[in-house]
């Protein structure tokens, strides 16, 4: 009765957890645009002794990257992505990158020679990514100036698709 | 004089006995083998020991980094757990929940073994009440009954 009860949790867990970006997806799909996970958590930022949430840009279009130094999809997108912080910044908004399991050391390697001047955050525990459905890199998320997740992307990103997504939501003011 | 040559010769023997441990503790030196067999890759979810992604060489870099910095084993794995999380320890840190681990194999182990203790003798006891009691006899066949199974027993001969 107790393992059966204990299978039942456990599968309930699995279905819940696999929900997270099933939702989210199918949310965005829909148009039905989910408030952001986890904006209140703060998070250590890469290279500092400061911490920030998502709470902290609020008012901002966020273009929230999570990335890692080893992924290389990551680092081939990472050149765009520091060109469009770069123009979308005189919008106000910014791009807010998030490290997945990688080590300090290596992220900020890779802040170096990509010339990323955003802000990076660490998720060391990975849980803040897991809100968002996160189980692979690299994963974009446009969060506009109400803290809605309003377009994402679950593999590397190209120009093509931050032209069709960005302008839209840098043109809604608060 | 004698006094000092039984001093000197303790002395020597002593630092002979101890020479050996503090030889070995200087040049204890951690182990990439070793540490990975501890560690998880934590994007595969797999020991480190036989994980093959560039998540899990990225880790074994950061490891061989620290050993070249002189750091010990329980410093890396701490390192390691400050960069990944808990996750990244193959067997999660002997506290909270995570007491559970360690404490409900050898507990189901010997509740298994007591209860094997308690009920074996008894099961033997009423195995061997059972073979000593007589079954008993069923109802009498009837003689037509009793005339099939001896043509049929017969004929089996």
């Amino acid at each position: 009765m107790v393992a059966a009860v204990a299978l039942l949790a456990l599968l309930a867990f699995g279905v819940e957890g696999q929900g997270t970006s099933s939702s989210i997806d199918a949310q965005v799909a829909r148009g039905v645009w989910p408030v952001a996970p986890d904006a209140n958590l703060a998070l250590p930022v890469l290279g500092s002794s400061r911490s920030e949430s998502l709470d902290d840009f609020r008012g901002k279009v966020v273009v929230l990257n999570v990335f890692a130094s080893w992924c290389d999809p990551c680092r081939a997108e990472a050149p765009i992505l520091a060109r469009t912080e770069r123009a979308i910044v005189k919008h106000d908004a910014t791009i807010v990158g998030v490290t997945y399991l990688d080590n300090s050391d290596s992220s900020e390697q890779f802040v170096r020679q990509e010339h990323i001047t955003y802000p990076v955050l660490r998720d060391v525990s990975g849980s803040f990514v897991r809100s968002f459905g996160t189980t692979g890199v690299p994963e974009t998320f446009v969060i506009d100036r109400q803290g809605h997740i309003v377009a994402l992307r679950r593999y590397q990103l190209d120009n093509q698709w931050l032209s069709q997504t960005l302008p839209r939501v840098l043109a809604e003011r608060s | 004089m004698r006094i000092r040559a039984v001093a000197l010769t303790a002395a020597l023997a002593l630092a002979t006995l101890l020479a050996p441990a503090a030889a070995s503790a200087a040049t204890a030196r951690a182990s990439l083998t070793e540490i990975e067999g501890d560690v998880m890759c934590v994007a595969c979810h797999e020991s480190l020991s036989v994980a093959e992604s560039p998540q899990a060489d990225s880790e074994r870099a950061y490891i061989r980094l620290l050993i070249a910095q002189g750091e010990n084993e329980p410093q890396i794995e701490r390192a390691l757990v400050g960069q990944y999380g808990a996750s990244v320890l193959a067997l999660p840190p002997a506290h909270g929940f995570n007491l559970t681990v360690y404490i409900l194999p050898p507990l189901i182990l010997v509740i298994g073994i007591a209860t094997l203790v308690i009920t074996l003798p008894k099961w033997r006891r009423r195995a061997q009440a059972a073979a000593q009691t007589p079954l008993p006899a069923g109802p009498p066949l009837d003689p037509g009954d009793a005339r099939r199974l001896d043509e049929d027993l017969a004929r089996h001969e």
